[in-house]
This record gives C-alpha cells, structure tokens and sequence, in this order.
C-alpha cells in the first residue's frame, strides 16, 4: 500500500519534471523576448544585474520607438494585405482542384493529389534562384506582387491535401440528392458542398495565412526596400541598422509579431497535423 | 452491394470529366508554372554562366559543377546540411517521444502548457531564430551570465557562442532542434491517441511495466506515424537557411554554411545565378529519396 502510494507519487515528479523541463526550454525564448522589451537600456546593458529580472522600473520606451520610429506598422500592414490576396487566390485555385480530385476524377484524381502533395515538399531554397530572374523579367522587383505571385507556389499544393481529406468525408449522397432536385453537379458544389465546408475552408485560410508570415527566402530575395518589406524579413535585417541592435525594440516586435500568429495557428493545429499525417494515423 | 456502389461512384466520375478537369486544370497549371518551371530552369541556369544584370548567357557544361566541389566552402556547406539536419532530428526523435508520453495524459493547463510547448514551431521562425541570437549575444548572453554566476568562466573571458565555429554549429543545431521538437511532438501524440486504449491497459494487465510497454508495444505500433515525423523533420531542416542566415549568415568564415544558405550567398548576394543554382540542385538527390519514403508510407497506410 505504502510502495505503491510513493510509486505513483514518484510517478507524478517525473511528470512534473519532464513537463517543466520541456516548457521552460522550449518557451524560453518568449519569455526572454518579454522581458526585453519593458527593460530600460541600462538594466538591459548592464553586466552586473540579474538578467531574469526587472532591476529598474519596466519601460514602454522600446514598444514606443518600434511603433513610432520604425517601418514596423508598415511591414505589419503590407503582411496582412499579402496575406489576404495570397488567401484569396489559394482559396480559387485549391477548393475547385481539390473537391474535383477528391470525387470527380476517381483513382487517378487520388493520385493526381499526391503528385500534387510532392510539389510541396520542393523547397523554396531550390526555386529562389530562377525566380529571381523571373520576378526581374516581369518587373516585379521590389514589388509586393512578387510574393503574391509565387507564394500560392507552397499554399495551393498543401491547401489541396488538406481540402481533399475534408470534401471526401462529406457523404456522397448530400449532392446525389441535390442533383436530383434538378441542380447541376457543379451548382451542387457551390450550393451544397461548399457551405458544409466553411470550417475546412476556414483551417485553409488560416493555414496560408500563417504560412505567409512565416515565409523567409522568397521575401529576402525579391525585397530590396524597406518600405515594402514584410514582417519575416523587416523586423530581424531592416531593424538593425549597421552593427547596432536595439534589442529593446527588436524583441518587442518579435513578440508583438509572433504571439498572434502563434495563437491562430495553435487554434487548428489538430487539423494542420491531420493533413500533415497523411494516413498515417488509423 | 460492393460492386454495384463502385460502379455508381464510376458512371458519376465518367459523368463529369470535362467540368472536374476544369476545376482543377488552373491550380495544376500554376503549380506547374511556378514550381516546375524554375526547378527546369535551375538546371538550365547550372549549366550557364548567367548572372545577375547580365542578360546574356552561354552553355558552359560541367563548369560550375567543376568549380564548386573544389571550393572549400561548398565541402564545408554540404558537410554542415547533413550535421544539422541529422543531428537535430536525433534530438528531436528522442525529445519529442518523451514529451508526447507526457502530454498525453490529461491534466489541469494542458492547454496552456501546449500553446507555450508549441511556440518555437507556430511563431516565425525569422523572429524565434532573432530571440536567440540575443539570448546567444557575444557580449549580454544570459547563458554566458549564468555560466559566470555559477563560476564557470570569468567575466569577459566567456566563449562567443556565434563567433567561434564548433559552438555557432552547436548553436544553429540547438535552435533547429528547438523549432522542430514541437511539430514533432504534436504528430506522436496524434499517433498515440489514435492507439486503442485497451493495448496498452491489456500489457500493463499482462505485467508489462511502463518501459516495456512503451518500447516494445507504443512505439513499434507508431512506426508509420513516427517515419512521416522524422521524413518531415527531414526536409524542413536540410532545405531552411533562415536559422542558418540569421544567427551567423554562414559565418566565422564560412564555417556554418549550408547548402541553402551559400547558394544564396553564391547566386544573389554574389550576383553568381549559375553557381548558385548548382549549389542548391545538390538538394535534390536527398529530396527525391525523402519524396521517395513518403509515398510509401503513404502508400502501406493506405493498403492497411
């Protein structure tokens, strides 16, 4: 009785201990962003204090020099409105293709989705190179209309996977019987599929969205200004200016920036992991 | 029953084959235009001597190829991808296994404890990767801090963790490891919870102690759902030069170069498309066979 009361109490530390363990390295970096970014310079530059801690009074300063004094709201501004027309045009290209591939076109559909699957898995580290001559071709360098462009490139072909897993576990039978009624196979596609699909939409919009801000290569590639910059890029290269880093400030926009991504993300991760898992799981 | 059901499902695929390629021709045409077209260009360009503000080039063979494997760089580069991309994906192999065993249970602020869990993979990687440049700061790092409170260095004679090569490889390995442990962990816990729970229930009854039942029933159950973790871990790290880029742009002299982040450092930053281009088409192989293995778990999932 007594062995195994402190059995399952030694259990409970581990947990507690792995846990722990994990968060703290694992969200270690948010928190130090935190507490950058209400920190006065002289506690933040000064060797002697404690670092974990607030030695001086906390500061808006940096919060307000990065709204105030910086491209910041700018990057957030040309971020969201790429995001959405990269949304928009992802949503018009993937649910046409992928409730097609899913009940249209049969075995071969199936296949024609996994070839399409593939695609994202080629990485824009491998295709930056041409582009950049195709985005120069065009005249589009320095242009917002550059990442509009080729950022579908990684949205479409996941959005596709994604969207075909959900119109194929609608039941068949809902546009049989809407056929019947006298619609047209693609009026009940419209009329019939797409409204039971808003909450598969819905993680497709999410999905590219974050995967906007999240981009990196393509941004740094084809944006030469600091003006048109997007977040990804903006905040950790046009920050900082020559050698110096206003870490204050750098941080705050790190965390202003990523927490609500963070959270939209967070919201349909269990659906993101379902089209990432392919199969996988039974 | 069966087969009458196949039958309707393909008279209604035969119905519409004109309306279901019109649906889905545009997407396919995009992809092909902006994802296969500059992968043919890329080889094109790796057997040219184009560059940037030149409009002209010339076929030049196995030039670039030639010149590349014997830059030191480029060893350097290609030995790091393989370093970073296996060596973090042990850690998080090993991590993220432990971590999803913990998460499975229920418990009060599970929630919470997964958003902050989750961080380092749903928040730009741009900006997490900026975080640890500060935290591994040559001068304000708090680890360097810590090290001296513990007394571990003195003041002012504490390592610079970007700046000497061994610890900047350590360094961008730490942070690839750190971004990629979550995605990993939520994908094992979706295999965990999707094992019936009476497996497990039935080998604790069978006397099996928690180790044996983890090794040998859970996870060789999670075989299929472990290979997609890795495969994906796989590819994100051997194909990322943001962590790369920013923590050290490849540097102290090139030593934290990857094949990424020199074919951006070769082929814009140096104005040097065609080298570049090269660089980066040394990608491929792994990328095919990574493609490779994913398609047959896909494909054994599907059977099953």
């Amino acid at each position: 009785m007594y062995l195994q009361f402190s059995r399952r109490l030694f259990g409970k530390a581990v947990h507690v201990l792995v846990l722990g363990t994990f968060t703290i390295l694992l969200a270690f970096p948010f928190y130090w962003m935190f507490i950058t970014s209400f920190k006065q310079n002289l506690d933040l530059y000064t060797m002697e204090n404690n670092p974990f801690i607030f030695n001086a009074r906390p500061t808006l300063e940096h919060v307000r020099f990065l709204f105030a004094e910086t491209r910041f709201v700018r990057w957030l501004g040309n971020t969201a409105l790429v995001g959405i027309v990269v949304v928009a045009i992802t949503l018009l290209l993937a649910v046409p293709a992928a409730y097609a591939l899913a009940r249209l076109a049969g075995r071969w559909g199936e296949r024609l989705g996994i070839a399409i699957f593939l695609t994202y898995l080629v990485p824009p580290t491998l295709l930056f190179i041409p582009l950049s001559r195709v985005v120069a071709s065009l005249g589009l360098q320095d242009s917002l209309w550059a990442l509009i462009l080729v950022y579908p490139s990684f949205t479409v072909p996941f959005s596709i996977w994604l969207l075909m897993g959900f119109f194929k576990s609608i039941p068949r039978e809902l546009e049989d019987a809407a056929m019947v009624d006298g619609l047209t196979r693609f009026g009940a596609f419209i009329k019939m599929v797409i409204p039971i699909s808003v909450s598969g939409i819905l993680t497709v919009v999410i999905f590219t969205f974050t995967l906007v801000t999240q981009e990196f290569v393509y941004a740094l590639t084809f944006i030469s200004s600091e003006s048109n910059q997007m977040i990804g890029v903006g905040i950790p290269i046009f920050l900082v200016r020559g050698d110096v880093y206003f870490w204050g400030s750098l941080m705050a926009a790190c965390l202003v920036a990523s927490l609500p991504i963070a959270f939209l993300y967070n919201l349909f991760l269990d659906r993101f992991i379902a089209g990432f898992t392919v199969g996988a799981v039974k | 029953m069966a087969i009458a059901r196949a039958k309707i499902k393909s008279a209604g695929a035969a119905k519409s084959p004109l309306l279901s390629a019109a649906m889905f021709t545009p997407a396919v045409l995009y992809i092909l235009l902006i994802v296969g077209g500059p992968f043919l260009l890329a080889i094109f360009y790796a057997f040219s001597d184009a560059r940037i503000g030149n409009a002209e080039m010339h076929f030049v063979g196995l030039e670039n190829f030639r010149s590349i494997l014997q830059s030191p760089s480029f060893r350097v580069a290609i030995r790091n991808s393989f370093i970073f991309t296996i060596f973090s994906q042990i850690v998080v192999i090993i991590g993220s296994n432990i971590l999803a065993i913990a998460l499975e249970k229920t418990f009060r602020g599970r929630g919470l404890l997964r958003f902050l869990i989750l961080l380092p993979w749903v928040a730009p990687i741009a900006l997490g990767a900026i975080g640890w440049k500060w935290i591994l700061d040559s001068i304000y790092s708090v680890i360097t801090w810590v090290l001296v409170a513990l007394h571990i260095y003195k003041p002012y004679n504490a390592p610079m963790w970007l700046g000497e090569p061994h610890l900047a490889i350590a360094s961008v390995l730490l942070v690839h490891s750190w971004r990629l442990m979550p995605f990993s962990t939520v994908i094992l816990l979706a295999g965990r919870t999707a094992i019936p729970k009476d497996i497990p229930e039935a080998a604790a009854v069978d006397g099996a102690g928690f180790w044996r039942t983890q090794l040998q029933i859970m996870i060789p159950m999670m075989r299929p759902i472990i290979s997609v973790a890795v495969l994906f871990g796989l590819i994100f790290t051997f194909t990322d030069m943001t962590v790369v880029y920013i923590l050290t742009a490849g540097g102290p002299f090139d030593s934290t170069q990857t094949l990424p982040s020199l074919a951006f450092a070769t082929g814009i930053q140096g104005s040097d498309l065609a080298a570049g281009a090269a660089i980066s088409l040394f990608l491929v192989p792994l990328l095919v066979i990574l493609a490779y293995f994913m398609l047959r778990v896909a494909h054994r999932a599907e059977v099953s």
